[in-house]
């Protein structure tokens, strides 16, 4: 089963470390991010540009609305994620754990909706 | 009642955890489960009747249960149309539909532990792990919780399909946590029963039947966590200190008046559940893996061992609690401590650590603060003082057998000012 994990962190805490932090934390991304992928466990997953770069969309009585900005202003932000394929939800949990930012910030796992099987007659 | 049916009602109640915990291993849905369970004690309430009780009620319930699934899936089957996550459960139930499962002499395996694991998992809140828990492993009806609670109906049955359907869509593994995690999988566990056992003795007016059933719920399940997992003193010291609590759940309130412990006549004290209780400290104790619910048992313990209020054994107390001071930072517990001091080394003593366990102000909402604040200032004659306190513990609590015994404490000192 799919879950989506949602990275959200303080976005001014993450720019206030130094570069050698980063780089360190980086390199706990990638060994998380092989290791799941050796386990054919890694679907998909990215890093996010800080929300300062987000646009919002809304369509309302047919007239689209473009606005600067995230969906929502909150203490953490979306900051990237992944896609994980996992047994169940304590393993997907097991795996959000391992994820650098969850030492600072949260990471919100989601369930995939499955898709149905296809109707037939 | 009939033979039969006064047989349905005791295997209903005694063996309803049993049977929808393989049941909802069987089938992977707690939905399915229950339709089925309940199909098979409609079959059973005509079938007992005419045929008579058979040998092994809960095997028999299981057994026509699980045919209802098998039945159930094999209709399913047929659709084309159906929902994946319907097609997920019944690939899970054909795995398990060996056909020998089916045989007479077959012997179902304890799945309980996996249910209350999965019903106090953490990613459910907990007012839905009470509901859940007592649902299923209680086999409460719906109705029964929400009485309990003093909630409406809907709100339980609400909260009842909003977990359930948590459990299907992410995907909460119906399994015995990892070794990792079971020591905080299990706390969660013992917090869910003892909410439970709390909820049914808090000293409230009215439905105090149904309340105590919650109490009675509470010490079945926490008998049952013991017989799953007897190598967890914890679960021994959960127990232990549920019964001798209950045990003086008749002397507490006297003509819908709340006594204190002090002032409880010992004699309507429940002996059987002392003894029982006491027996299991000692064992729980001797495993050397100490732990609150057993220190709280052991004070409890001390206190059931006194034949008079005046025969209590305060320094023990004093001790049992400085332990668990040491496991807990928890304000309550600083209280209780110093109440015990109050008793053991001087009231003067005792009144300098409750205001210091309140130093941050952490029990200034907390009637039971104040209310043991007063109980000291009385006991050490400053009358005044004392009723002041009284007068805020009563604006801090709705309960009205709380609120008419802090009367009757300001009546008695308004009398002999």
């Amino acid at each position: 089963m799919k879950y989506m994990l949602l990275i959200y962190h303080d976005e001014q805490s993450w720019s206030a470390i130094t570069e050698a932090e980063r780089q360190q934390i980086y390199g706990d991304f990638r060994k998380l991010r092989e290791e799941l992928l050796a386990r054919g466990q890694f679907v998909t997953g990215s890093q996010l540009q800080p929300i300062s770069t987000a646009t919002s969309v809304r369509v309302r009585d047919g007239k689209e609305l473009v606005t600067d900005g995230p969906f929502a202003e909150t203490h953490e932000q979306l900051g990237g994620y992944f896609l994980i394929e996992a047994e169940n939800l304590d393993e997907a949990t097991s795996i959000a754990a391992r994820i650098p930012s969850a030492k600072t910030g949260t990471i919100e796992v989601r369930p995939l909706v499955e898709t149905a099987a296809p109707a037939s007659a | 009642m009939s033979q039969a049916g006064e047989t349905l009602e005791k295997v209903f109640r005694e063996e309803y955890g049993r049977i929808i915990a393989t049941l909802i291993r069987i089938s992977g849905s707690f939905d399915l489960a229950e339709e089925a369970l309940q199909e098979a004690f409609i079959s059973a309430a005509t079938k007992w009747e005419l045929e008579g009780t058979p040998n092994n009620p809960g095997a028999w319930l299981t057994k026509v249960a699980h045919r209802r699934l098998l039945d159930a899936f094999r209709r399913d089957k047929t659709h084309t149309d159906k929902q994946s996550e319907i097609a997920f459960e019944a690939t899970r139930l054909l795995r398990h539909a060996e056909p020998e499962l089916l045989e007479d002499a077959v012997e179902y395996p304890d799945d309980r532990l996996r249910l209350i694991f999965t019903c106090c998992h953490p990613s459910l809140t907990r007012d839905a792990q009470v509901a859940l828990t007592l649902r299923t492993l209680g086999g409460l009806s719906t109705t029964e919780i929400a009485h309990a609670f003093l909630l409406p109906e809907s709100t339980l049955a609400q909260r009842l399909v909003r977990a359930k359907q948590k459990i299907r869509l992410a995907r909460i593994p119906y399994e015995i946590p990892s070794v990792d995690r079971i020591a905080e999988r299990l706390s969660a566990v013992q917090a869910v029963i003892y909410l439970i056992f709390n909820e049914g003795y808090a000293a409230s007016a009215g439905q105090s039947l149904i309340r105590n059933d919650l109490c009675a719920e509470a010490i079945r399940l926490g008998r049952v966590l013991c017989k799953l997992l007897p190598d967890e003193p914890e679960n021994i010291g959960l127990l232990a200190l549920m019964l001798l609590q209950d045990s003086r759940r008749d002397a507490r309130v006297n003509d819908g008046e709340m006594v204190t412990l002090e002032e409880q006549e010992r004699s309507r004290w429940d002996a059987r559940e002392i003894d029982e209780g006491v027996n299991l400290v000692q064992h729980a104790l001797r495993m050397r893996r100490v732990g609150s619910y057993q220190l709280q048992a052991a004070i409890a313990a001390v206190h059931a061992e006194a034949q008079t209020a005046a025969e209590t054994d305060w320094r023990q107390i004093v001790a049992l609690y400085e332990e668990l001071l040491r496991l807990t930072t928890s304000p309550i517990v600083a209280l209780n401590y110093a109440a015990a001091v109050a008793m053991s080394e001087g009231f003067e003593r005792g009144l300098g650590l409750i205001e210091a366990a309140n130093e941050n102000g952490a029990l200034q909402n907390y009637y039971l603060f104040h209310a043991s604040r007063a109980d000291l200032l009385r006991r050490l004659h400053r009358h005044d003082e004392a009723a002041a306190a009284y007068e805020t513990a009563l604006s801090l609590t709705t309960n009205h057998v709380e609120q008419d015994y802090i009367r009757g404490r300001l009546r008695s000192i308004s009398a002999s000012i």
